[in-house]
């Protein structure tokens, strides 16, 4: 804090009236032609400042915005109703919406539309649910209570691909993957996990969980610590129990919160990528021998660099897009319908 | 969930007990909480630990059963085997530059964008922020195909600036300020010191930034997270023999150009470790970062 900031300070209670200090000043050098000059010099760049310099302060971020976020996202759009091959994505052919009639008529679309999907609801709901668990848990008065919450935190800093790599060797075959061989300690066989359909999309989806269910507790914790107090007291006083105090105070003031993270992790789930492509052996876009577990990311990205049709993947992506418009709208009718019952 | 119960149950009993615990947040956690924290903390470490057993091992080694679960002597040859062959060394650089220069450019022009939202006048203001908050969650997917066709015709391929420059700046991040300053910086402040004759650039250097300070350092610490570990757009843009970036150089790896096991764990530790070693620093200051940030957004 310099000089400006503890000049305001003083300076506050007198704006109401138009600050009485600087006109006091101004009647003094009026009479000084030079000082005049000058002061008209100076409320002209005023003038000037205030009225361009919002302008100025936005234009940084609009510029790269319009280059490299809106422009992109339009001429998607514009891309989805050209061929556009890989090798010489300039040349463009307008075919209408044969990319998207195409699409519709590929089984391989509807697997992976499917595969986002499962995977999509298998990955978020244990997540949230252990995250509203474990918020709970972290809400009491703990010894360490910082040492848990950084700990959880830590998968969120581990990129994808580490964490992915990492999971591809503990879900390994044979029994002497980690996984199988805690499962063949309590009698279970060795499973294959990367090609059964339900096996694979279970490990895809215990990456994404592992990753995001601390930063969700955490999330969740924050907002439960902004709960008053007294609406805890009330219940207790009204001889509610802990779990019943939970059900009925916490879940409820946690809506609005619960609605922002299942939105978030739809989101997530929609464009799910790094992780079944690192699964897959050799990192193959395909998801699996099978397609098992190949996600509409995946199959837009093998559409568009492995079969070289960039128009193709446009649609998808503009496909995905209407997926995420649906999403959005479905949000908003229900935060509606719950501002309007509570 | 018993001991929860009973811990409900003398709530009621005791008046006077219920005034001392009071709500929520001062009860103490039972030892079932604590187990529960226990077994989640060592969920959330094990896979990290593990990489670092992994990569100490050899390949040989994690074929056999059961897998290892201390560490063995090679960790530092595995390290430098990924450093050199799995151009680990060139993608740590890299991704230093390329994260570094987006935290910097997302935190300053989120600034300046979220102060002009939040405080001041201008023409077309409500429209252009529904324009930046409508685009605030539209997936990378959406914009590849055009970005993959600009990069090819500027010549950018394999450039670090086909990385930085689609992910300079953030809706989010533009959003994310405005509702921090909308709070933290008082009108009467901002008028007080046009009256005093502060031009726009004295304003924002002496005012705006002190406010916005805390607020800038969360914004700084989850971009430069996101920035490290982006993935679907760097694979597309860079190549691993070129200059990858860290994600780059694991996605190599998955692919699998070095067939070794343990040199693969070691590269994925290397990958990880600037943002482990963060995270041990600034644990505290990224956890209040996340809730904090939960709250105003």
């Amino acid at each position: 804090m310099t000089d400006i900031p503890s000049d305001t300070r003083t300076a506050a209670p007198s704006t109401g009236k138009e600050g009485a200090a600087p006109r006091a000043r101004s009647v003094a050098l009026l009479a000084d032609p030079a000082a005049e000059r000058r002061r008209a010099r100076r409320s002209r760049r005023y003038r000037w400042d205030m009225k361009w310099s919002p302008y100025a302060l936005i234009a940084p971020f609009f510029l790269f915005f319009i280059a490299f976020g809106l422009f992109p996202l339009l001429y998607t759009g514009w891309a989805s109703l050209h061929r556009v091959e890989l090798g010489t994505p300039t040349d463009m052919e307008w075919v209408g919406l044969r990319n998207f009639s195409r699409l519709l008529e590929d089984d391989f679309f509807w697997n992976a539309l499917r595969n986002t999907f499962t995977i999509g609801l298998i990955s978020t709901v244990p997540q949230l649910l252990m995250a509203l668990g474990l918020a709970h848990l972290l809400h009491y008065r703990l010894r360490g209570s910082m040492f848990f919450r950084v700990a959880i935190l830590t998968p969120y800093a581990t990129s994808v691909a580490a964490a992915t790599l990492v999971f591809v060797l503990m879900f390994s075959r044979t029994d002497h993957g980690m996984i199988n061989w805690a499962l063949g300690l309590v009698g279970v066989d060795a499973v294959d996990w990367q090609n059964g359909d339900w096996t694979a999309q279970f490990a895809v989806s215990s990456i994404v969980i592992w990753r995001w269910t601390g930063y969700n507790a955490l999330i969740y914790l924050a907002a439960m610590q902004a709960i008053p107090n007294d609406l805890y007291e009330s219940a207790a006083l009204d001889g509610a129990s802990r779990w019943q105090q939970f059900l009925h105070v916490t879940i409820p003031s946690l809506r609005p919160t619960i609605l922002f993270t299942c939105v978030v992790s739809t989101i997530g789930a929609t464009q799910l990528f790094g992780e079944p492509l690192l699964f897959s052996q050799g990192a193959s876009p395909t998801g699996g021998s099978d397609h098992q577990f190949q996600t509409l990311g995946l199959y837009l990205y093998e559409q568009g660099w492995f079969n070289q049709h960039l128009g193709r993947s446009s649609a998808i992506a503009w496909t995905m897009f209407l997926i995420l418009v649906l999403i959005g709208l479905l949000n908003w009718a229900i935060s509606r319908w719950i501002r309007r019952s509570a | 969930m018993a001991s929860l119960k009973t811990r409900g149950a003398s709530l009621k009993t005791s008046g006077a007990r219920l005034k001392k615990r009071g709500a929520g947040r001062q009860l103490h956690g039972g030892k079932l909480a604590y187990a529960v924290l226990i077994l989640f903390t060592i969920g959330s470490l094990f896979p990290l630990v593990w990489t670092a057993i992994a990569a100490s091992r050899n390949n040989t080694r994690l074929a056999e059963t059961p897998p290892p679960f201390w560490f063995g002597g090679n960790l530092f040859k595995n390290l430098e085997i990924a450093w050199t062959d799995a151009n680990m060394g060139t993608a740590l650089l890299n991704t230093l530059v390329v994260a570094g220069t987006i935290t910097v450019g997302t935190v300053l022009f989120s600034t300046l964008a979220g102060f002009a939202f939040a405080k001041l006048r201008f023409r077309f203001r409500g429209l252009l922020l529904l324009l930046v908050i409508g685009t605030m969650m539209v997936p990378p997917q959406l914009s590849v195909v055009p970005l993959f066709m600009m990069v090819a015709e500027f010549g950018w391929t394999d450039q670090l600036q086909s990385v930085i420059l689609p992910t300079l700046v953030s809706a989010f991040g533009v959003f994310f300020m405005r509702q921090y300053l909308i709070e933290a910086l008082p009108t009467e402040v901002i008028e007080a010191a046009r009256v005093d004759g502060a031009s726009s650039l004295r304003l924002i250097w002496h005012v705006v930034f002190p406010a916005a300070r805390p607020a800038m350092a969360v914004l700084g610490m989850l971009t430069f997270v996101m920035a490290w570990n982006d993935f679907f757009w760097p694979i597309i843009a860079l190549t691993q023999g070129g200059e990858p970036t860290v994600q780059v150089a694991l996605a190599g790896l998955g692919r699998g150009q070095i067939p070794d096991q343990s040199v693969i764990m070691a590269g994925a530790l290397l990958g990880t470790l600037p943002l482990l070693i963060a995270f041990v620093l600034f644990g505290k200051q990224i956890v209040g970062g996340i809730m904090q940030g939960a709250v105003k957004g």
